[in-house]
């Protein structure tokens, strides 16, 4: 069997290029995390091993369970909010009104936009005394006095996970919006036939057959979002006080702000732990759906 | 008696004008997508909340470029500018020296960080399309896992990897490992539009005596040159809007920094030039928008075949 041979060595010789640029980008780094978790490493070039005090330390001394809860609840109301705000963006965009396509190219800024450069534009927006937020409610009446969204710990909480959802809703909306169209017409017209009104017909067919769409986006924006960091660290750099300091923020502030390379790494490898619980998540479900489709 | 005829038959009793079965889908079809005016208007509102939660920073960053700073810093709040005007896209090029570099630098690494994927990506989903090696699936797997892994969390070894390269405060510094988290979605991408190119086309080739590398210079790279654009723009687009981590921690040079890292020096600043902070940041962008509308119907058949259904 030389033929199979070859074709094997020839799919890993059109593989190498892939699979060493991942293992010297990617790979190695991951490993050297865990190594460099159990080490003292610093700015200093040599570093010694200190076996689990680094993990020792940050679960007893200081709030890293804090953090964990944290970035676990402002990633559940960012993707779930995003789930929302999706679907509700791809029942409307899917009706069939003129300037459909216009509205579906005007969806996508967000997403396409450097990231960093829509967030200066919600930083000002945010902005207490100026900001078009505060000044608008001010100006209907619904304050008070200026709102300094970014200077409180629970309205810095949510507007940064408002600005998440409007970088994420257009990959979202437009997604749904696929699956959505991918549904069998005839479906909807024999229900129609039926007089199945609009919003059963979208309970009782869009939604169940949209499933498996819905379940695999959540997943992918759960991932995302748990890896954030863009948007917090331009807002509010995780305060104030460290109320939206989430997981990566931390690690970043322990690792580049305090150069505690190796405490750093030790909170990067439970981040780590974490995406990787819900990447087997993501697969068991993928294939999960999958075989449900083949049935 | 064939199944046509009983069908016209049926159609005949139902409907006093003869239907062709075709024609009266068509009709269904119009009427299930027919509104009541009260409908279209909510249809259109909806739409109007929507977008306006999608565009308002954009609408609102634009007519804060046209407000002068007196007046942005000026109670009460104003939405539609005063005596506006366009100062700030002039007063931009001196409170920025290099805002015509940092768009530059934007668009060369995006384009350079694609070079390189596609290159990379295009013989690896060929083989995942059409090998069946051993450990091809949990290769794939692998590839896919790497994808959750965002560079933030792998700062500090990556840091200390460019360091050793010798890459750090290089364009290097942001492109190598800007490639290196786009290429597992790429791959997948690629592969599932190549597995739809038919086997036989292969095979054909295989039997006329064509080499394995001439088959995929000169029979699948043609075919899935539709797929390898879709690839290259999610990539540049990936590239594009992701650019700020590796570009704030890798490179400390000013000539080299992409337009967003470009514009965050303006945050240190007491007072924030918040006019002309948006102003770079419209004409910074604006290149690349005009490209993406053109291309748009790409962006959703990337975006839909990206997230990953087999």
């Amino acid at each position: 069997m030389t033929s199979t041979r070859s074709a094997t060595l020839f799919a890993f010789a059109l593989l190498a290029p892939a699979l060493i640029y991942i293992t010297v980008i990617v790979a190695y780094p991951l490993v050297d995390t865990i190594i460099l978790s159990f080490t003292n490493a610093a700015l200093r070039p040599t570093y010694d091993f200190v076996g689990w005090a680094n993990y020792q330390r940050i679960f007893t001394a200081g709030n890293f369970t804090e953090v964990i809860i944290r970035t676990l609840i402002w990633t559940f109301f960012s993707v779930s909010i995003k789930m929302i705000i999706g679907m509700f963006g791809a029942v409307l965009l899917n009706a069939a009104v003129p300037g459909q396509t216009v509205f579906r190219i005007l969806t996508m800024p967000p997403w396409i936009v450097p990231m960093a450069i829509g967030i200066y534009m919600w930083a000002w927006m945010y902005n207490g005394q100026f900001g078009m937020i505060s000044g608008l409610l001010q100006n209907f009446g619904l304050t008070n006095g200026p709102v300094a969204f970014l200077a409180y710990g629970n309205t810095a909480f949510w507007a940064t996970i408002i600005t998440d959802v409007w970088i994420g809703v257009p990959m979202v909306t437009i997604y749904f919006l696929a699956s959505m169209q991918s549904i069998p017409k005839d479906l909807h017209e024999a229900a129609w036939t039926d007089g199945a009104g609009r919003f059963y017909r979208w309970r009782r067919i869009t939604l169940p057959l949209m499933l498996p769409a819905i379940i695999t986006m959540s997943l992918l924006s759960l991932i995302a979002t748990f890896n954030s960091f863009d948007i917090i660290y331009i807002l509010t750099n995780g305060g104030p006080s460290g109320q939206t300091t989430t997981m990566i923020i931390d690690t970043y502030k322990t690792a580049m702000g305090s150069r505690k390379y190796g405490e750093g790494a030790a909170r990067a490898v439970v981040i780590c732990i974490f995406v990787s619980i819900f990447c087997l998540v993501y697969f068991r479900a993928v294939r999960k759906l999958s075989q449900g489709e083949a049935k | 008696m064939s199944d046509v005829a009983r069908t016209t038959e049926i159609a005949a009793v139902d409907s006093p004008a003869i239907v062709k079965p075709k024609a009266r889908r068509r009709t269904a079809r119009a009427m299930i997508d027919r509104y009541q005016w009260y409908e279209v208007a909510a249809i259109y509102l909806g739409i109007a909340v929507f977008l306006f939660f999608v565009l308002a920073p954009f609408i609102e960053g634009f007519l804060v470029s046209l407000k002068p700073l007196a007046q942005l810093f000026s109670t009460p709040y104003s939405f539609i500018p005063k005596n506006g005007s366009f100062d700030a896209y002039f007063n931009m090029w001196t409170s920025v020296p290099m805002l015509g570099m940092h768009i530059f630098n934007s668009f060369f690494i995006s384009s350079v960080v694609t070079l390189i994927v596609v290159v990379i990506v295009v013989p690896a989903a060929y083989a995942f399309a059409r090998f069946n090696f051993a450990g091809a699936g949990m290769l794939l797997g692998l590839f896919l896992a790497v994808n959750m892994f965002s560079g933030a969390v792998l700062l500090i070894p990556l840091f200390r990897l460019m360091r050793a390269m010798g890459l750090l405060n290089t364009y290097f510094a942001m492109i190598v490992p800007g490639a290196a988290f786009l290429i597992p979605s790429s791959i997948w991408l690629l592969r599932t539009y190549m597995l739809r190119i038919p086997r036989e086309l292969d095979e054909a080739a295989w039997v006329d005596g064509a080499s394995r590398l001439y088959t995929l210079r000169r029979v699948i790279l043609p075919l899935a040159m539709p797929g390898i654009v879709v690839v290259a723009i999610m990539t540049f687009i990936g590239a594009y809007a992701q650019q700020f981590i590796f570009a704030l921690t890798f490179n400390s040079k000013t000539e080299f920094m992409p337009l967003p890292v470009g514009l965050f020096a303006f945050f240190g600043k007491q007072e924030v030039q918040w006019n002309e902070l948006m102003a770079a940041s419209f004409v910074g962008i604006l290149p690349v928008m005009i490209v993406i509308i053109f291309l748009q119907r790409y962006l959703v058949a990337g975006l839909t075949a990206g997230a990953v259904k087999q």
